[in-house]
Order: structure tokens, then sequence, then C-alpha cells
């Protein structure tokens, strides 16, 4: 390894990335913009817009109607004087939910019989829609509880409300937010993205442009020149990267609860995961084109996959499976585990193990192919 | 040293699929000789001359250039030559002077001697004016001439050159002409592939590659004599187009074409000038007498590769 032959192709590459200032803006904002807009897109799903049909007009309907209300999941926006009403309102779209409460419903509950209320949603959404029916449920049946017992000591029997106390701890997340969840994740799919397509662009531009052939007649070895082409995108990662750390540490107020040394330190591993990735692409890709379309293939799985979104426990046991081949897993398990969980690495060394032997394997196997592929 | 064998290719081949690009060709390139490639495009040139680089390895057959196997040993080559490949081989956004500076780390020019080999360059081919320009900017003929010295740069001792002129304005090609024939007096083997005739012209040695295969070889002078060349006449008339579609399919004219005002008409023997006169009298174009000329290459190329 000629080390000055490396930094000449670096020299080459960091001039030719920051004199052009489109490339330069569009690497620096497009982070943020995925993580403002992550960030503020994933709350939760609460304040679903709901209309009512209320036949019975009482006190008990409404007391019913109240626990919907204060468990902030629902929002009435709407009163409908029909079934009607009710359907044309969820089939517009304009509600999402409808609530039926039949004109017997008081007078059932005095004859100590069961009304039944109706509560419909619009399941388009099924994870909304889930939510939505548990948490009606959960409001109808605290309310029932509370007539049973009044009934009860109105009839003279000395009742103790009986209960199970379920003291709640939401551990490394106190605040239940979503952001704390998703921001980290952004971070890692943001590198993956960047990292990729930069690799691809570097090289695949420079076999379109005929420059790439000059090169290979030099006596630069193909390991140098990848690695001086690669020099510079670990910088511009590691400038996204503190870029979002930021952000995320100041604008969503995520606190890093882990080692951020150890941080930086697992993004150097993911780099050659992705830069290999990136540099294997544009070994078999003759255009850029091309290559932005295979790298999709992988890209696309590998978000959806990695547990960015669905966690992996839940998945199907054939797509766990496949979700530990896939590098971001690790990545992201890492990831938040640093700065969500404040774990280091007696918890995560397995996960760097693997990650670091995919780096390896990836960004070996590019290095090998790029030295048959020139032709 | 001059005379000793540079680069010697032995029925060196390279398939692409089914498709044959360069067929079993073989020949000797001596030190200091400027050696001419020609055919027309997709012949083969680039593809042994890419072979000859050690960017391409050969199906079969072997190559030898300053005694290094080109398939065995390309690294130890690469060290030894330049190359300009057909395609552009410089980056818009980067300077005249970043460019040299580039190919002076890549070779191994550091601090001081690369210092001195950048301003030499931008000196000799006359960019040191424009160091500070970029490469996207400069006109073609300053383009090739960035591109000749980043390839020269390391002083190598045979340089291959692609087409180094093609889409350059004729003034700019001289120049550039000039400089490489400078080179193969100071000692370096050329080898350069055009399909220019008059650049070949400047060539001590010329193959003319034709469908994979060597078609034919030798000096200028000796081609033009070649005897299965055919007899090359001379036809002055106000009619000359219409002249060009009478001669089509005339089994033994094996070329013709416009040559400045004239046409220049090649038949398969000498006899064939009278019966070639008399058939222009039939088609209304009557001339006293067909004079025999010295063929331009042009003719040589266009009579040999002819389709049988």
């Amino acid at each position: 390894m000629n080390w000055r032959r490396v930094w000449t192709i670096a020299v080459k590459e960091y001039r030719q990335f920051f004199r052009d200032h489109r490339t330069v803006a569009a690497t620096m904002l497009m982070p943020l913009i995925q993580v403002v807009l992550y960030g503020y897109l994933s709350s939760d799903v609460r304040y679903q817009p709901t209309i009512v049909w209320d036949l019975s007009h009482t006190a008990e309907s409404r007391q019913l109607l109240q626990a919907f209300a204060q468990s902030e999941y629902f929002s009435f926006k709407y009163t409908a004087n029909s079934m009607k009403d009710v359907v044309r309102a969820i089939d517009d779209g304009d509600a999402l939910v409808g609530v039926v409460i039949p004109p017997d419903y008081a007078k059932l509950l005095h004859q100590k019989k069961t009304p039944q209320v109706m509560v419909a949603v619009d399941a388009s959404d099924a994870t909304a829609a889930r939510t939505a029916l548990s948490v009606a449920q959960a409001a109808a049946n605290s309310v029932a509880q509370r007539l049973q017992v009044r009934q009860l000591r109105m009839s003279g029997a000395s009742v103790r409300e009986i209960g199970i106390d379920v003291r709640t701890r939401a551990w490394y997340n106190p605040g239940l937010r979503q952001e704390v969840f998703i921001v980290p994740g952004v971070l890692a799919l943001v590198m993956q993205f960047t990292m990729t397509f930069l690799s691809m662009s570097t090289i695949v531009r420079e076999r379109e442009l005929g420059t790439l052939e000059q090169l290979v007649v030099s006596p630069i070895r193909s390991g140098e020149l990848i690695l001086g082409k690669m020099i510079p995108l670990i910088t511009i990662g590691y400038i996204n990267l503190t870029t979002i750390l930021l952000f995320a540490v100041f604008w969503f107020r995520v606190p890093i609860l882990g080692s951020v040394l150890l941080l930086y330190v697992t993004v150097f591993v993911f780099f050659f995961t992705t830069l290999g990735l990136g540099t294997l692409v544009s070994t078999i890709a003759k255009t850029y084109i091309q290559a932005v379309q295979m790298i999709q293939f992988f890209l696309m799985p590998s978000m959806l996959l990695s547990g960015f979104i669905f966690p992996v426990a839940a998945m199907p046991p054939v797509l766990q499976w496949a979700s530990y081949l896939v590098p971001l897993t690790y990545f992201l398990t890492i990831v938040r585990g640093i700065i969500i969980k404040g774990v280091g690495l007696d918890y995560l060394w397995s996960q760097l193990a693997l990650l670091t032997l995919f780096g390896a394997a990836v960004f070996a196997t590019a290095v090998l192919r790029f030295r048959k592929r020139i032709d | 040293m001059k005379g000793e064998t540079s680069v010697r290719a032995e029925s060196l081949t390279r398939r692409f699929g089914n498709f044959v690009a360069v067929d079993a060709i073989s020949f000797e390139i001596h030190s200091g000789e400027i050696w001419g490639f020609l055919g027309p495009n997709g012949a083969g040139k680039s593809t042994t001359i890419r072979m000859l680089c050690g960017v391409l390895e050969p199906s079969s057959g072997t190559a030898q250039v300053l005694g290094y196997d080109v398939a065995r040993d390309p690294e130890a080559v690469k060290l030894r030559i330049g190359y300009m490949s057909q395609g552009s081989s410089l980056w818009n956004d980067l300077t005249v002077e970043e460019h040299l500076r580039f190919y002076a780390g890549l070779f191994d020019l550091h601090g001081a001697a690369g210092r001195k080999a950048v301003e030499e360059w931008l000196d000799r081919v006359g960019l040191t004016e424009r160091r500070s320009e970029l490469a996207g900017e400069l006109p073609g003929g300053y383009r090739k001439r960035l591109a000749l010295a980043c390839t020269v740069l390391h002083r190598p001792e045979i340089l291959f050159l692609d087409e180094p002129t093609s889409g350059v304005d004729p003034v700019s090609r001289r120049e550039f002409w000039d400089l490489i024939v400078g080179f193969a007096d100071a000692g370096t083997t050329v080898m350069v592939t055009t399909h220019y005739m008059d650049e070949a012209e400047h060539c001590n040695q010329l193959a003319l590659i034709y469908g994979g295969r060597i078609v034919a070889r030798g000096t200028p002078d000796e081609l033009k004599r070649a005897p299965d060349v055919g007899v090359t006449v001379e036809i002055l008339s106000a009619k000359n187009t219409s002249i060009l579609d009478a001669l089509e399919d005339v089994p033994y004219v094996l070329s013709a074409a416009l040559y400045g005002s004239s046409l220049h008409v090649t038949v398969d023997r000498r006899e064939d000038v009278e019966q070639l006169r008399r058939l222009l009298g039939e088609h209304g174009f009557p001339v006293d007498e067909l004079p025999i000329v010295t063929p331009s290459l042009e003719d040589v190329f266009a009579a040999l590769v002819r389709p049988a």
C-alpha cells in the first residue's frame, strides 16, 4: 500500500467534491430534511376525528362519551342524526371513528342489563384502528366498573374497589416519545443512503467519463484507488453524523445516554459496509442509472427488514432470518442501544462483531471484483 | 536504445462473447519508432492498445511490452508506459495544474521532482498561462495537449496514443504531431492509432487493421507501391458526383473517392484503366487521358478494405 498515492487520490476527490456546490448542498441538507420529517411525522395516532350518534341523550351516555374523550384518542368533531350520517362521514374520510349509543342505553343500565354501544372504525390503517378499538374498550370497561361499584354501594353492601395496581415504568424513554425511537433510526438510514450513493457515483461517474481507464493504466492498485476515494466520503459521513446528532440533541431533545466515542467508532465500521456496497454495485453497473436501480433492490428491503419501522421480533420467522442478512439491522441495534439505552460494548459487542464481519466481507469483495472488472 | 524490440505481439486475440474484436494479430514495434495503427472504427485498434497497456486481458496469444508479458505482469508494464485513451481522460472540474500534480502523485513524483515535472510540461505543451483554468473550459486542442502532458509526465519509454487528435482542428493537430515527433526523436517509442490518413504519413511504420486482422503493413511508401493495392488514376471533371454514382458496382473498380477537386479511382490492374476510360465515355463523361498517380494512403486503405 503506497499511502502517498492513496493521498493523491483523496486530494483529487476532496477538490472535486467541494467544487461541486450543488452536490455539497444536497449531501449536507438531505440528512437534516429527513431527520426533521421523520421526527415530526412519527407522532402517535391520537385525536382521531370521531362522529357520534347519541340516541340516549342521558347523563349516563354523556358520561361514557366523556370517558372516551379523556383518553385523548378520540376527538368528537361531528354529531349525527342518523346511521346514514355516520356511514357518510366515515366513507368521506371526515371521521375515522363512529360511536353509536342506543336509545335504551341508560334504561338497560338501570335494569342491570348490558347495553350495546357500537364503535365503528375505519380500519384501512390497521394499526391506528387497533389502537382506537382497544382504547374504546378500556374506556367502556372503566365506566362499567365504576357503575357497578356505585350500585353495590347503593344496595348497602360495603365494597372496596378492587384493582390491580400496575406500576408502569417506561424504561429508556420515560416520556414515551416516538421521536426518541425514530431519530436514531433515521440517523442509521441516512448514513446508509448517503454513503452507498456517494461511493457509487464517485466510481461509476469515473467509468462513464472514461477517466477510470486512465487510472487503471497508472501504477495505482485497486485497493489504493478505492481507499483514496473512500477517505473524503468518510469525512463527509462524519460531518453528516455530527450535524444529525446535534439536531437530535438540541432540536428534538433526544438525549444520548451512551458513549459518543463508541458511536463514532461503530459508524466507522458501518462505513466499510456501505461504501463497500456502493463500490460493489459500481463494479457491476456500467452507468450511474443502472447502479441506482440496482442499489434500490438492496436499500428498500434493508430499510423494511432492519427494524427501522417494524420491530424484528414481530416479524414472521423467515423475515426475521432475512433481517439478519441486512447489516443495517445490526447497526440500528447498536445506534439505538448507545443513544436510547446508554449501553456499551459489553452488551453490543456481538452486534458490532457481526457488523465488522459484514463490512470486511463486502469491502474485500468489492476490492477484488474491482480489480477484475476493469474492461 | 534504437532498434530494440519494444512491443512484440504474437497471435494476439480478444473475443467479446462470439465477436472476435482482434483476430490473432502479430507485429513488432522497435524502439524510437512511430508505429501507426490505421483502420476504421470498430476494426480492433483500441482493443489491441488496451491489451498492450494491461487494461484488457487477451483471450489468447501473447504480447510483450518492454520484455514484460502484459497478461502476467501488467503492473510492471503500467509503470513504464504512457497511455492516452480515446475517450476523455480529464476531469472537467479540475484545473490544468491540478491534473498534472495529480498524475505526478500517481507516478510517485513528489516534492521538488514533482513540481519540476509539472512546470516543465506546462511549458512544453504551452499551458503555463492557462494553469488555473478548469479542464472543462479548455478548447479541444488544449484539452488534448493537457491529456498528453498527463500521459508523458513520468517519462514513459513507450507511448500508446489512441486517436489522440480526434475532434481537433487542423492547426492543433499539426502542433500535436510536432510533439509526438519530438518524443520519438528523443527515443520514445510511439504507437498511435488514427483514421486521419494525412497523419499516417508521419509514421515510420504502418499497419492497416480491418475486421480484427492486419491487412497490410509497411512504411507509408511501401504501402503505396504494394502490388495488391491496384492502380490509381486521377479524373478531372466537373461532374464528380455523377461519375461516382456511375462507378458504383463496377467489378474492377476497387475504390473511388473525391480527392480535392478531382477524383481518385483505383482499379485492379493496369489493363483496367483503358476499360474505365471507355466506360466513362459510354456514360457521357468523355476523357482523353487518365493519368496514373501515386495513390494516397486513403486510396490504398479504401482499396484494401473493400468488401470482397
